[in-house]
């Protein structure tokens, strides 16, 4: 009952004066507006580099490495004497995993894991008439590999078909495409380091938008490849991984190299610069919106402040006739509320309609990215946190000034 | 009749810009149905003892009891709802809300009772304004009303929860001889159904005419007599 008049006489206060309370009700709207469209479009930013870091790249990598030092016999036999040995040859380590496939099924079958695609991968040249370039090829199986990295939707010509149907069939990379100056249909001759050669198809082209990516790589088939380097079919040099929740690639990576014995690289020590970037862009994003609120909440702070003042004669009446100090905070509190929640609720409203032109602006980032609008991104959670930090805001602004205005003594008001 | 009001040994002080007695020793009752005036020059304390017998004020020394009710060491909260129930006032100035209509000024403290559903508190403040001669005005915005207009809507406040007893400061200090002369017999109407009226004011006529009058001089009462019946 008490609310209910509190709630009265709060409503004709702010519709006794409009401007005043649409003046204070824009401020709010302003800062959750530019909250929204400001958190949402570098969240997006955030999240295209991510992805297209990690799209590239997998959550945690497999791999043996190859390690040519070794000391010499006479030194491991009589360690810190003057030996001199010379023309050492670095034994033949092969860069296998042993048992690869295997290990790739066993991880597969880990709670978390997304998928895994055990791969050969080397170095390679790419001959088309008289050009030469160098670059990588990986033996794959491509649908393993496609559902890691998504290549369906990252083909720029061709198809991952080519590649089932084709032993032959090779996916390269764009720019190395254009760069040879192959298209779909194309031969290519390849020649590994141990210096067979082989003459493949092109059945596709895709593009990462990742530079060392396009450039240099290339898709075989994982037997193909393992025939050109003489090896047999359970020759595996590299397991690729991606988690569910890459965040759980780190802790996952660690046991895995526990387990198996060999090295593992996870994204976030791959990527450690964007990662910082990330959290500098967040840190930055917060601090600009939260000054924006502040600024609006300082101005509900004044208005309400403005109104107490000007009302102080009423506020000396409603506790002469009976009302008590609770009834007053809930007037000016009810005010500050209303204030914050529809000033709120309008900012949401052009945050989003400010981010939504945002995210159809066009954008030319150039060939290499896949990119051709602003990244924005729409999170439910970004207009609950708008919502809330503006009704905080204006709460707390709105709680000291009513807390004054409770605090009126009649006695000295109505005596004049 | 029974007690409504006792004061008892009321001292009072003001420690702006100096220690300074306001009231010294103020000891008197109220009757059940009495009207009663208190006179006195300027200064000499009589608007600081209503403001304490209205409860705003509990910066005193001794006892005030009113509708059996010991009001010394009350919270805040007890003393507003005490007020809403038995107490009415009427200021000098005329104090309402500016916002709000005549009939929405004389609700409020109704509602705030919450003894009665909106729609007989309502019924209730016409009827109140109707005693008062203001429902035509009812529901014109307090502000378009003209001074002794908002006098009179204050008193029909004053009146809305039919308190116990009803205050006055100066209560037809605004108004024309017509007008006091319609408040007078309002209040006349009301100590005959049993209500109290206490009245602060300077119109010796108004006090004449009262059933009592106190005589207060250097914040003490130096007179109080009866007026006869008329």
């Amino acid at each position: 009952m008490d609310i209910r008049i509190a709630s009265q006489i709060a409503q004709t206060h702010l519709l006794a004066k409009k401007r005043q309370t649409l003046v204070a009700m824009l401020g709010v709207t302003f800062g959750i507006a530019m909250f929204i469209t400001m958190i949402s479009f570098m969240q997006g930013v955030n999240q295209f580099l991510e992805d297209s870091a990690l799209d590239a790249s997998p959550h945690i990598r497999l791999y043996n490495e190859v390690n040519t030092q070794r000391p010499s016999l006479i030194d491991q036999l009589n360690p810190g004497n003057f030996n001199v040995v010379y023309h050492q040859k670095p034994k033949d380590e092969l860069a296998r995993i042993k048992n690869g496939i295997a290990i790739a099924e066993r991880i597969e079958k880990e709670p978390g894991v997304l998928g895994v695609s055990p791969q050969v991968a080397t170095q390679a040249f790419y001959n088309n008439g008289p050009i030469q370039l160098s670059g990588t090829i990986s033996g794959v199986d491509i649908e393993r590999e496609n559902r890691l990295y998504k290549l369906n939707t990252r083909l720029k010509s061709g198809s991952l078909r080519g590649l089932q149907s084709n032993p032959d069939g090779l996916l390269m990379g764009a720019v190395l495409a254009r760069k040879l100056n192959v298209r779909v249909g194309d031969k290519v001759t390849v020649t590994t380091p141990i210096g067979s050669t082989r003459v493949l198809r092109v059945v596709g082209t895709f593009g990462f938008g990742v530079g060392t990516v396009d450039n240099t790589k290339s898709y075989a088939n994982l037997s193909t490849v393992q025939e050109m380097l003489q090896k047999d079919p359970s020759y595996i040099t590299d397991v690729h991984i991606k988690m569910v929740d890459p965040l759980q690639a780190i802790p996952f990576g660690q046991r895995l190299r526990a387990m198996y014995g060999y090295y593992t690289e996870d994204w976030a020590t791959a990527n450690t610069a964007i990662l910082a970037g990330e959290k500098i862009r967040n840190v930055m994003t917060f601090v600009v919106s939260m000054t924006l609120l502040v600024v609006a909440g300082f101005g509900i702070y004044n208005i309400m402040n403005m109104t107490v003042i000007n009302k102080i004669k009423d506020i000396a009446i409603l506790k002469a006739t009976g009302f008590d100090g609770r009834d007053i905070i809930a007037i000016f509190l009810l005010q500050a509320i209303f204030i914050g929640f529809s000033g709120g609720l309008l900012g949401l409203l052009i945050g989003f309609g400010l981010s939504y032109m945002l995210s159809i602006t066009p954008f030319d980032a150039g060939d290499f990215l896949s990119l051709k609008t602003f990244p924005v991104i729409f999170d439910p959670k970004y207009y609950v946190m708008g919502i809330l930090f503006g009704v905080i805001t204006t709460v707390l602004a709105g709680f000291f000034p009513s807390r004054k205005a409770a605090q009126v003594d009649p006695v000295a008001i109505l005596r004049g | 009749m029974n007690t409504v009001l006792s004061a008892q040994h009321v001292n009072k002080y003001f420690y702006d810009p100096e220690k300074f007695q306001v009231l010294k020793e103020v000891t008197f009752t109220v009757q059940q149905g009495e009207f009663l005036s208190i006179v006195g020059k300027s200064g000499c304390g009589k608007s600081t003892l209503l403001y304490l017998l209205s409860t705003m004020d509990t910066d005193y020394e001794g006892e005030i009891e009113m509708a059996g009710t010991k009001l010394k060491g009350r919270s805040q909260d007890f003393l507003s709802h005490f007020r809403n129930e038995h107490l009415g006032f009427v200021f000098q100035f005329h104090f309402l809300l500016p916002e709000f209509s005549a009939l929405q000024n004389v609700m409020l403290p109704g509602l705030k009772l919450g003894k009665y559903p909106e729609k007989e508190v309502e019924e209730r403040a016409m009827e109140k304004l109707r005693l008062i001669g203001m429902a035509d005005y009812a529901r014109k915005p307090a502000s378009k009303l003209s001074g002794g207009q908002q006098q009179r809507v204050a008193i029909a406040r004053a009146l809305i929860n039919d308190p116990t007893i009803v205050m006055g400061d100066e209560p037809t200090g605004n108004l024309d001889r017509a007008n006091t002369e319609n408040v007078f017999e309002i209040f006349r109407g009301l100590a005959q159904k049993g209500q109290t009226i206490i009245a602060v004011t300077h119109d010796p006529d108004f006090a004449a005419r009262t059933d009592r009058v106190i005589e207060m001089s250097d914040g003490m009462i130096i007179a109080s007599h009866e007026n006869k019946v008329q």
